[in-house]
């Protein structure tokens, strides 16, 4: 399982770049989805994955005894979710006024700003 | 949509998950659920509204301007946030009634932190919503 | 010592942000409220600052979780200081903006916006949690976001595009580097991981991760081949919102680089390589793009490429000489670069263009006023006695000691770029006489008496507090000094979270 999801985050990864060096802002927004969600995979990953053992500690007890699962990635994940939410949706607002304002996709053509000395 | 089958069954889906989602908002502190995901599904149910009948109608059922929501959320997390400084204690330590409640269950601040998410997020889906189904 | 109260700024300004929100359509409400807000977080501020100062260093750990689980909050001297310039910052911009905001973009929730920006400041000053750090810039940024679009001008949108992408790209490279650390070390909290990253044996990781964080908070921070963003986009929003950009935005990656760099990722010779080369780039680069350009806004927008080198420089050398140098110049930029961008605002007004060809005659016709400009603009190239000088005083003794001879050299080149840059600007916009055919701003006698004070006192405020830097440097020295010392020396930090006596 594990193998899987490093080849799964690797994809993501690679796949964003391809997306964000493309010309497209369109693409360029998608390249930024995809590599999110590799990174929250990343993170999900990194926590180790253990099937079935509950982040609970029996009473008595002091310290896990066995194996468990770590609750914290999950939390961290859903905060980067959550985040990344926000932040994408408002840049697909942004794009789509670009878009109206500036009436192109092609972000080779958005040099406006840097033009004029 | 015109699609006489999507709008009786929308008439039926506006109240069955608003009450589905106050009921995952309510359950979100032990089991899986909470503010962030009731406040998503709220918001999926009033754009399933908007898809059957139009964005207008459906402002006219939410009443309030979505913009409100928003701080009226923040206000309540921040109180509950800070309700343990009455006992000076940190920050955000969970604080809880003794004996659960009826239908809700064990209530405490963690509660109206999430009751708080969950306008926050209701509040600015609809925003996100409209924002974008007006620019198209 | 533990103090619930700590947290203070953050709930303020989130408490402030949200009354802001309910007078949503009153703007003459949300200007009073806003400055009123402001003032009241200032005294939160100094009082924060007073406590740390006097008492020591104050935590508090959120939901009452033991340190390495939880969150922990801590106001430690560099946190507290940099919370009350953001303080001061808030307070003259929100002052200058009653006067210079438009009413539609107040409609939009310009005030409530700005809280919400400076409330991720505090928060990220006073966390002492990687993953919180990341959360309070994440608010930052998005606030910013919104700062950067409101009225939605075609330059301001395109500016916005290349902003939002590059910072989203930067925030997901911090992700992949707290992901990373928390499988090194298992543990988010900084004092926790400054323990635990001493011991893991695989060097090329941890410096794998350095590079990410090296490479988000560069692209926060305008580091050199990160920057061009910065040029992009700075100039495009009204100025108000650009002087809280330019006095803070860039300089909490700076803040978190200098938290991260001196407590995690310590003692390799290769990142402080990288990090000494790269400030020295980017002070020639951003000198250089100072010297080409003709747009006022550009200008000064280069010139904080610029300084961001001298501060980097600082954390390259890292010896305790260098981060006084790197700690006093923090504190010096973030009002003068909040001033300057406020005059040059004004400046674009009195002469109605921001290209300094057609600006002219100001020293003619404004004496005075020119006069209190001359305070942030010589203060920038760090004449002295003025606020800019000690600073590299101490930057290029350090560098002396340490042998480090190419960034002497950038940080006299980079000083002596300013120099010309700001001679440029002086006797372009100042002594040359204004040319025909160019466009007549509004002159200074038109404005109103309100609108007369809603700029002057911002500007003459914080010309004060940089005066009082500059001449009463012996204090800011002590105080540099000592969070230079502390920095060097984390184990008190690392006690005072994890409780430990």
């Amino acid at each position: 399982m594990e193998i899987l999801l490093v080849f799964i985050i690797g994809l993501l990864h690679a796949g964003g770049l391809y997306m964000l060096l493309r010309r497209s802002m369109f693409k360029m927004i998608i390249g930024l989805i995809l590599l999110g969600n590799g990174a929250n995979l990343l993170i999900f990953l990194i926590g180790r994955l253990v099937k079935g053992k509950p982040p609970v500690i029996d009473e008595g007890l002091k310290v896990f005894a066995d194996a468990y699962a770590d609750p914290l990635p999950q939390a961290l994940v859903l905060t980067a979710i959550v985040i990344g939410f926000g932040l994408q949706s408002f840049a697909i607002i942004l794009i789509k006024r670009v878009y109206n304002v500036l009436e192109t996709d092609d972000l080779d053509e958005l040099n406006s700003t840097d033009e004029e000395l | 949509m015109k699609s006489l089958i999507f709008r009786t069954a929308s008439i039926y889906l506006l109240p069955l998950l608003l009450l589905f989602s106050i009921f995952i908002l309510l359950r979100g502190h032990y089991l899986p659920g909470g503010g962030f995901v009731g406040g998503l599904m709220a918001g999926v149910a009033f754009l399933i509204h908007s898809f059957a009948f139009g964005l207008k109608e459906t402002r006219n059922i939410i009443k309030i301007n979505p913009g409100f929501l928003m701080p009226i959320g923040l206000t309540i997390c921040v109180l509950a946030a800070l309700a343990p400084w009455i006992v000076s204690l940190p920050l955000m330590t969970g604080l809880w009634f003794e004996e659960p409640f009826k239908f809700v269950g064990m209530v405490g601040s963690a509660l109206f932190f999430d009751i708080g998410v969950y306008l926050v997020v209701v509040g600015s889906t609809l925003i996100i919503m409209f924002t974008i189904a007006d620019t198209v | 010592m533990s103090n619930p109260y700590i947290i203070l700024p953050i709930v303020f300004h989130m408490a402030a942000a949200v009354i802001l929100m309910f007078c949503w359509f009153q703007p003459r409400v949300q200007k009073l409220l806003s400055i009123l807000f402001s003032l009241i977080g200032l005294g939160i501020s100094v009082w924060l600052f007073r406590l740390v100062w006097h008492e020591g260093f104050q935590v508090t750990q959120a939901g009452n979780w033991d340190a390495p689980f939880g969150i922990s909050f801590i106001a430690d001297t560099l946190g507290s200081t940099l919370g009350l310039l953001s303080s001061i910052s808030l307070l003259a911009v929100s002052i200058f903006s009653t006067v210079s905001m438009r009413e539609e973009r107040i409609k939009f929730g310009y005030f409530p916006t700005l809280h919400f920006l400076i409330m991720g400041l505090q928060g990220a000053f006073l966390t002492a949690d990687i993953f919180n750090l990341y959360v309070w810039f994440e608010v930052v940024i998005i606030s910013s976001f919104v700062l950067l679009t409101l009225g939605g001008k075609k330059t301001q949108l395109e500016g916005a595009l290349k902003y939002v992408s590059l910072n989203l790209l930067a925030s997901t490279f911090f992700l992949i580097g707290i992901a990373l650390v928390y499988g090194l070390t298992g543990s988010l909290n900084l004092a926790d991981v400054a323990i635990k990253i001493g011991a893991v044996e695989n060097r090329g990781l941890v410096n794998m991760t350095a590079g990410l964080f090296l490479v988000a908070f560069g692209i926060k921070s305008a580091l050199f081949p990160m920057y061009f963003w910065l040029p992009a986009s700075y100039h495009t929003p009204p100025a108000a919102i650009s002087a809280i950009f330019a006095g803070l935005l860039t300089k909490v990656g700076v803040y978190a680089m200098v938290r991260m760099f001196t407590m995690v990722f310590i003692g390799d010779t290769f990142m402080s390589i990288t990090l000494s080369g790269l400030a020295a780039l980017t002070i020639i680069s951003g000198g250089l793009g100072a010297i080409r350009q003709q747009h006022l806004g550009k200008i000064f927008g280069y010139l904080i490429i610029c300084h961001i080198g001298f501060l980097f420089a600082g954390l390259g050398i890292f010896t305790e000489l260098a981060l006084v140098g790197t700690i006093f110049y923090l504190i010096h930029d973030i009002v003068v670069k909040t001033n300057l961008f406020i005059v040059a605002g004004l400046m674009n007004k009195l002469t109605g263009s921001p290209f300094i060809k057609e600006q002219g005659g100001l020293y003619a016709k404004y004496p005075l006023l020119s006069l209190l400009f001359a305070i942030p603009l010589f203060s920038l190239v760090g004449i002295p006695p003025l606020s800019g000088f000690w600073a590299k005083v101490y930057l290029i003794q350090a560098s002396f000691e340490t042998r480090e001879f190419l960034l002497v050299g950038s940080i006299i080149f980079g000083s002596f770029l300013t120099l010309w840059v700001i001679a440029k600007v002086w006797s372009e916009s100042f002594w040359k006489d204004k040319p025909e055919a160019s466009s007549s701003g509004k002159p200074w006698s038109t404005f109103s008496t309100k609108e007369k004070w809603g700029i002057l006192v911002p500007i003459m405020f914080l010309s004060i507090v940089s005066l009082y830097i500059g001449l009463a440097a012996e204090n800011i020295i002590s105080l540099a000094s000592r969070i230079a010392a502390e920095l060097m020396d984390p184990s008190a930090y690392i006690n005072s979270i994890l409780g430990m006596k």
